[in-house]
């Protein structure tokens, strides 16, 4: 099954990939196309678009449409794409730094817009590409290669952030349970609208040592052992959440899709003065 | 039959856009550009297009290269600050050469500057503001109808050589009203595609007589990747030096090999002329009216105008330059295009500079002076 997925959707001429043995974009990768497998979309109305980072590497290995955009910037470019050709299924690729940093205030007006499209986050819990820097996704009292002593900041909650933001969809997985990725990505691309599903992933070479978190395996027993299904979370005090993380569908909501909206504006005003014809 | 209509400088720009194909613009409102958001939010939908104002410059110009990578001709417009904030984007459209437009409505000043005022500060920085070595094309109108036929000009090499074209508007040139004729005919130039899937993961591989990539637009059957590292013809990144050199090299030339079809200049009085004026964009008028004045004074003065301000017409003004005494460069800021023409005129003629960095237009009078003192 995995070959077939490979030779169906991946660019083999441009494999292997440049990821360190261990990291978990491999995995996040292969939810993506599962899902897209899934669903039976036609290929060359998939559009992947990622930013900078490890993990917007993705975009060039998978045969879509791809783009692999500026910093932060992937959502922005995403918006262009989406409202020039609605009928293209845009998928985002992210790293935690790329869309929560840089990129963290497109990340919010993305998600106010419901703008239909579906966004991959893969939180490693730091800055990978350029070497281990703290992220707004890595919890205070860990290190970073900026934090000798210790990251005094407070992390985001990428997920919660995005539904408050107004996200109409928010998913949460981890990759020592990849079904459970794929189904959210699923769910997160049949979601009319703006949907995130912010994947917790791995980086062994630069968390994991930083941080001595032990071995690829040992951070993944780590995962399983510390995530909780949201419909058990409901039913737990908050004491009992620190420090885990919660998984599974987390918010779903219906608003109207802003290039939907759009096109009622032009329907309405495109019969209207035709100053090319007066 | 063209028709006559009265018009500002910013909406012009938007109405020749239009009349082209622009059908996406994405911005953020700053002013003197404003108004420029304000019409396509009022117009783009009329013809089936689609306006939307992000959460910032840096967005604006990340839109507008997502629009034009789906196949849809696309533009953004702004001033000064919001100019900076576009720079790293430009440079993205510039490296993976997809086409659009970037309206500067030139202000005054650094920083948030003298925002209501009229400058031409911009000038270095639309041709050297992103970093890297790059190629760009940039245009500056000088009337509110040039800015009409200009910007369909601007839309036309953009798509032929697939590479962002900067539309350098000022101030005094956007915010002005005039009646302009609306051209019957105009010519449209449209990127070049292959269709469906036909250049087999090879986007940037140019075909022989082209000087652009032909790939086709997302979701029309041609899958292939864009970046804005460097990339082999497959549009993959690669370290290779000797793609990277190729890259480089290749982006740069698609202009140089070409400035003969891309500059254009505008020439008044100098056939006799023993003074030239180079100037361009709004300072124009004044400098117009100067050398009437001049001439009515039997001052044999000619004016010289790069339409084209990047790549610099050097060819057109070493030839003036042979022919004339004196050139002045009379621009609205401390110094920029001034450097170019040092550089193109050496000695053949003496060359002086007028300026203005107060936020106030250069008058006719300024110049007049500039032409009579030795
Ligand atoms: C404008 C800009 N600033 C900084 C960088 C350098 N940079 C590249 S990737 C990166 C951080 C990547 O972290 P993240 O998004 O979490 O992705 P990861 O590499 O961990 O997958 C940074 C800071 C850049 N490429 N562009
Ligand atoms: S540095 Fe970390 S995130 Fe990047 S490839 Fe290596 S393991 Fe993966």
């Amino acid at each position: 099954m995995a070959s077939q997925l490979v030779e169906k959707y991946m660019r083999t001429e441009h494999l292997p990939h440049i990821w360190c043995p261990g990291c978990g974009n491999g995995v996040i990768m292969h939810a993506v196309v599962r899902a897209i497998d899934k669903l039976e979309l036609d290929k060359n109305k998939v559009c992947i678009v990622s930013g900078i980072g490890c993990s917007s590497r993705a975009a060039g290995y998978l045969d879509f449409n791809t783009i692999h955009t500026t910093h932060g910037r992937a959502l922005a470019f995403a918006t262009g794409i989406k409202l020039a050709k609605p009928e293209l299924e845009v998928v985002v690729i992210a790293g935690d730094g790329d869309i929560a940093a840089i990129g963290g205030n497109h990340l919010i007006h993305a998600a106010r817009r419901n703008v239909g499209m579906t966004v991959v986050v893969i939180n490693n819990n730091i800055y990978g590409m350029t070497g281990g820097q703290y992220s707004p996704a890595t919890p205070a009292g860990e290190f970073g290669t900026t934090a000798p002593y210790g990251n005094i900041d407070r992390p985001f909650d990428i997920a919660a952030l995005a539904a408050g933001a107004g996200a109409s969809f928010t998913a949460r997985g981890t990759v020592y349970n990849p079904a459970q990725i794929t189904s959210c990505i699923q769910k997160g691309i049949l979601h009319k609208g703006f949907s995130l599903i912010e994947c917790i992933s791995v980086c062994p070479v630069y968390y994991g040592r930083k941080n001595k978190k032990g071995s690829v395996i040992d951070m993944i027993k780590w995962q399983r052992d510390n995530s909780i299904p949201v419909e058990k979370a409901g039913k737990l005090p908050p004491e009992e959440l620190k420090g885990k993380i919660v998984t599974g569908v987390l918010s779903q909501a219906t608003y109207p899709e802003y290039t939907e909206e759009y096109a009622k504006i032009i329907e309405k005003v495109s019969g209207g003065i035709n100053y090319e014809q007066a | 039959m063209s028709r006559l209509v009265l018009m500002q400088g910013n909406e012009a720009c938007v109405e020749g856009a239009i009349a082209c194909g622009m059908r996406f613009f994405a911005g953020y409102p700053i002013t003197p550009s404003t108004e420029i958001a304000e019409y396509c939010a009022l117009r783009l939908p009329m013809v089936k297009g689609h306006f939307i104002q992000m959460e910032d410059e840096i967005a604006s110009m990340a839109a507008v290269i997502g629009a034009s990578v789906a196949g849809v001709k696309s533009m953004t417009a702004t001033s000064g600050p919001g100019f900076s904030l576009k720079q790293e984007n430009i440079g993205y459209a510039s490296a993976a050469e997809i086409p659009c437009v970037i309206v500067n409505a030139q202000r005054s000043g650094p920083s948030t500057g003298l925002p209501t005022s009229p400058s031409q500060g911009d000038v270095m920085q639309s041709r050297w503001g992103t970093h890297g070595d790059h190629p760009i094309i940039v245009l500056s109108p000088s009337s509110v109808s040039e800015t009409y036929t200009l910007i369909i000009r601007a839309f036309n090499l953009s798509e032929k050589y697939r590479t962002p074209v900067i539309f350098l508007m000022d101030e005094m040139v956007g915010h002005l009203r005039e009646g302009i004729e609306i051209p019957e005919h105009i010519e449209i130039v449209n990127r070049k595609v292959i269709k469906g899937g036909q250049s087999q993961h090879m986007p940037y591989r140019i075909p022989d007589g082209e000087c652009a990539p032909v790939f086709a637009p997302f979701g029309e059957g041609d899958r292939y990747n864009i970046t804005g590292l460097i990339h082999d013809e497959s549009g993959f990144p690669t370290n290779s030096h000797i793609e990277a050199n190729r890259m480089i090299t290749r982006l740069m030339r698609k202009i140089e090999d070409n400035v003969d079809d891309i500059v254009a200049t505008e020439e008044r009085y100098t056939e006799d002329a023993d003074i030239a004026v180079l100037c361009y964009g709004g300072t124009t008028r004044s400098v117009l009216e100067a050398i009437d004045e001049a001439r009515s004074k039997g001052i044999r003065v000619g004016m010289f105008r790069p339409i084209t301000l990047w790549p610099f017409p050097e060819k057109e003004l070493f030839k003036l330059s042979g022919k004339i005494k004196k050139l002045i460069v009379a621009e609205h800021n401390y110094g920029q295009i001034v450097l170019e023409a040092e550089r193109v005129v050496k000695n053949n003629c003496s060359l002086k500079f007028t300026g203005k960095v107060d936020g106030t237009l250069i008058s006719p009078a300024e110049i007049l002076r500039a032409i009579e003192e030795d």
